[in-house]
């Protein structure tokens, strides 16, 4: 698996796709910091970057890499290979050039900005560790749509819609029932639909360290528990890694029963 | 070598293989041979274990391929369509694959037996169809396994190539292997093969050697032979 | 004989000197504050040498200056109220007083001023303590330099640090109060100045002022308390340059104003908060200048607040800028810098070309269903905080900046 590992990586180190999304993270890290001037403002804004963009590119990046990198699955179906390390190969190659995207990308210029002297690292150090969960797990979820449908333009809705939903029509959705049964003690129903969603879970895990002042504003014990104490970090990681491991356990499941 | 027994294989509602049952000996030239969707592809896929049959079992060299994939070292496959990684460069190519696979240094005879040196620092992406299908065949002949599966080995050669190829079929099988070959091409079927395997609709029509076959169908020649199965059955 | 021995020693002293020491120590023929306080003459100094002394109900009668050398020990033992100071022209200074008994029924002090003027009360060190400092129907004096470390768990038990009622030109500054109800209690007193403080990790407020007018506050530092600081039923108040920091909770805020009218707040900087100011009922209130930074709500109105502005302040990387409940808006927002406008300046004039609307869809939202805050800054909530934006329905229509800074206000 770790040599295939390695070629997916070489492969999409020498992919211009890599470069444009590096130098796309390059170029915001530069703008919002040195035209805006402002550390506390930027890591604010890269938050709403990195909870949107994150997961679409690597939802469009994992399905564009699974129909393009045909050719090379096949070449290496050829061989005596173990078809999960395939794909597993495959898919550490494009989340981990990915995430390695993103963090020099953001990276570099914070860490020419002064970084290490600043009392944001915390921040930006989080936002970094959740962008690079958020592409693990929406990369796993393309792969997951690419394995099951063979019809690339089908894939590629599919991943759009799933980014869609996940994105903005959960939230929706979300917020309705909230409102729908603001009756009813609701701090374990929200809490529970955020874990539901990595993007809103990710999202709870950047709000713990910007707007904490505004989350102890609400009265449930639940909430206070989970946003007062550490209980609510360390509850968040843990159902982030279960989201990056059930779809990679289904990329295994699912490529061993595939024809090709 | 290979035991099919009762093999069968849809994909969604389309039956493609419908209870095959297929003995291979060790030793020789099989060429499966059958109308477009007959099922060639499908029988060879399985025996490399690219697709999961429904029911049946196969094995390879006395092991059930469900067990393990070890057997797969025992086997060199050339696929059908020589698509590669269009960036790689062809010297890169093979690099990589022995390194998946395990070091050789057959590859250098192939190289010029084929005459690929020129080609070696060229990306996958700018070679022709023929050249291609050179690289291909170095990558599958370079590993020294004794069951052979090439599905349309000949597609875009140049007859130089096409030369050297079917000699070196017959050295690979004069070492004792077994090679499985599919092909369009009958005269290059009739020229290599010892034995053939006719699959129609799924199942296995036919197994023995050519004159078996001009015999069975009364047919002067080995593609009327084909020709008649075809007309006989889908009149 | 030894009392007419004493009294003769007495007139001596007094016929020699107008104001005389007395040393008290645990040696010396004075050994308690009591008979010094009683032996002492009008204007003496009494000055008490390092050691514990455990008395209580020390009553100071006559203008005296009580000073300790290297801060000696009163104990009260927890028996009642320490020292009280009912004459004019007292100086308490460098003492280091503990233990003051707990009542429900009498709110015992460390050191009481009763009807007193030109009192100081100055350097004192108290702990373990019920109310720390009151100052009663006195006024012209000076609370100054003092630490108060309470021990406060509940506020049913516990008093507070520092205690106006009825008083009148009073200075409080340089005290520093921690762990006790409320840091500064003021109630009917008026003119005073408290200035440079630092009342922290109360339980209620630390600060907090009730039917008080004239009184100026700066520079003080209030942080991590209960609640925050309380303002309320006051007139004309000041609040310049102080810091009201990390007061957190359901009902915590930087400042509550309840029922305030022409009051000036300038140069304050809030600074993450609950709610940074929660404003009900106040009117004609100056906000100008000043910092509202990461507060979870910077400026939270209920109820009728009318004419109020909000001019050159700076508000930065709040949740919510301003939360309205209504949708009648008298207030005013002029040349504000808010980091989250996203409008653009082509005229270069320094100054946003579309005006800002501070108050958001999501803020009513969350104001009717709370939970709703964990969907903040989703993608979905700015959808609909825009489609707000573009055309109020929920919010007033005319509450915004027409002005709004593209860079921060400094002054």
């Amino acid at each position: 698996m770790l040599k295939i590992l390695k070629y997916s990586f070489y492969d999409l180190m020498r992919s211009r796709w890599s470069y444009v999304y590096f130098a796309f993270y390059l170029l915001l890290g530069i703008v919002l910091l040195f035209l805006n001037n402002d550390l506390s403002k930027a890591v604010i804004t890269l938050m709403n970057v990195i909870i949107v963009l994150v997961p679409l590119i690597g939802t469009i990046f994992g399905v564009m890499y699974y129909y393009n990198s045909r050719e090379f699955t096949e070449l290496l179906l050829a061989q005596p290979l173990k078809r999960s390390s395939i794909f597993l190969g495959q898919y550490l190659g494009v989340a981990l050039s990915l995430s390695m995207s993103l963090i020099l990308g953001l990276g570099i210029p914070f860490v020419f900005y002064g970084l290490f002297e600043s009392s944001a690292i915390w921040d930006f150090s989080l936002l970094l560790i959740t962008g690079t969960f958020l592409t693990l797990i929406f990369t796993a979820l393309a792969f997951n749509i690419a394995l099951s449908n063979e019809n690339k333009i089908k894939g590629f809705g599919y991943a759009i819609l799933l980014w869609l939903f996940l994105a903005v029509i959960y939230d929706g959705l979300f917020l309705m029932t909230l409102i729908m049964f603001e009756d009813y003690p609701l701090d374990k129903v929200s809490l529970i639909g955020t874990m539901l969603n990595p993007i809103d879970l990710s999202r709870t895990l950047i709000l713990l360290k910007l707007d904490i002042s505004a989350l102890l504003g609400y009265t449930g014990a639940v909430f206070k528990q989970f946003f007062g104490t550490s209980f609510g970090l360390i509850v968040s990681f843990s159902v982030l890694i279960i989201w990056v491991l059930l779809p990679v356990w289904r990329i295994s499941i699912k490529s061993k029963k595939k024809d090709f | 070598m290979v035991t099919i027994q009762d093999l069968h294989k849809k994909f969604g509602k389309n039956k493609v293989l419908k209870g095959v049952d297929l003995h291979i000996d060790q030793g020789g030239i099989f060429a499966v041979l059958g109308p477009n969707g007959s099922g060639k592809t499908t029988l060879i896929k399985s025996v490399l274990g690219m697709v999961i049959p429904n029911k049946g079992t196969i094995e390879v060299l006395g092991n059930n391929i469900k067990k393990s994939s070890d057997y797969r070292h025992q086997i060199d496959y050339l696929p059908q369509i020589a698509n590669f990684p269009s960036n790689l460069k062809v010297k890169e190519l093979i690099k990589m694959i022995k390194d998946l696979r395990k070091d050789t240094n057959e590859d250098k005879r192939l190289i010029e037996l084929f005459k690929l040196e020129p080609f070696l620092d060229k990306k996958l992406g700018n070679l022709s169809g023929g050249t291609k299908q050179k690289v291909n065949l170095v990558l599958t002949f370079m590993f020294d396994s004794p069951l052979i599966i090439l599905d349309e080995p000949t597609t875009g050669l140049d007859p130089i190539s096409l030369i050297r190829l079917k000699d070196l079929i017959q050295v690979e099988k004069a070492k004792g292997k077994t090679i499985l070959i599919t092909s369009h091409i009958m005269s290059f079927v009739e020229e290599v093969s010892d034995e053939i395997v006719f699959i129609l609709e799924g199942k296995i029509y036919f197994k023995g050697t050519i004159q078996d076959l001009k015999t069975k169908t009364k047919q002067p020649d080995f593609e009327h032979a084909i020709a008649s199965i075809l007309t006989n059955n889908h009149a | 004989m030894n009392k007419l021995f004493i009294f003769l020693v007495a007139i001596l002293l007094a016929q020699t000197n107008d104001a005389q020491n007395i040393e008290v120590c645990s040696t010396c023929p004075i050994s308690t504050l009591k008979d010094a306080i009683a032996q002492a003459q009008d204007f003496d100094t009494i000055v008490i040498k390092k050691g514990t002394y455990k008395e209580y109900n020390v009553i100071v009668d006559k203008p005296l200056t009580i000073i300790g050398e290297d801060y000696p020990i009163i104990d009260g033992e927890s028996k009642g109220e320490i020292i009280t100071v009912i004459s004019d022209n007292v100086t308490v200074d460098g003492l280091f007083i503990i233990n003051v008994g707990t009542s429900y029924t009498e709110d015992y002090a460390a050191i009481r001023v009763k009807n007193s003027k030109n009192f100081v009360i100055q350097n004192l060190v108290l702990e373990k303590l019920f109310f720390g400092i009151y100052i009663e129907k006195s006024r012209d004096g000076k609370v100054f330099h003092n630490k108060i470390i309470g021990d406060a768990v509940e506020e049913y038990n516990s008093g507070n640090g520092i205690q106006l009622w009825y008083s009148k030109n009073v200075d409080i500054e340089h005290n520093f109060i921690q762990h006790v109800r409320d840091g500064i209690y003021l109630e009917f007193s008026h003119f005073c100045t408290i200035k440079n403080n630092v009342s922290s990790l109360n339980i209620r407020y630390g600060l907090h002022f009730m039917f008080s007018n004239d009184d100026v506050y700066q520079d003080n530092e209030f942080s991590n308390n209960g609640a925050g600081v309380a303002v309320m039923f006051s007139k004309r108040i000041k609040m310049y340059n102080n810091v009201f920091k990390e007061n957190w909770g359901t009902a915590s805020y930087g400042v509550l104003l309840k029922e305030i009218n022409d009051a000036e707040i300038i140069g304050n900087t809030f600074e993450e908060n609950t709610i940074g100011i929660n404003i009900e009922g106040s009117n004609r209130i100056i906000y100008k200048n000043n910092d509202f930074k990461n507060n979870g709500w910077a400026v939270k109105v209920r109820g009728a607040c009318y004419t109020n502005s909000f001019i050159e302040n700076n508000f930065l990387y709040n949740s919510f800028d301003i939360a309205y409940n209504s949708k009648v808006n008298d207030n005013v927002f002029d040349r504000n810098y808010w980091s989250n406008y996203t409008g653009y300046d082509l005229d270069k004039d320094g100054i946003g070309d579309v005006p800002y609307r501070p108050v958001k869809l999501f803020s009513y939202i969350v104001n009717r269903t709370p939970e709703t805050i964990i969907l903040l800054r989703s993608m979905f909530i700015d959808i609909i905080d825009f489609s707000e934006k573009v055309s109020p329905v929920f919010t007033p229509d005319n509450l915004m900046d027409n002005n709004p800074l593209i860079k921060k206000n400094t002054w």
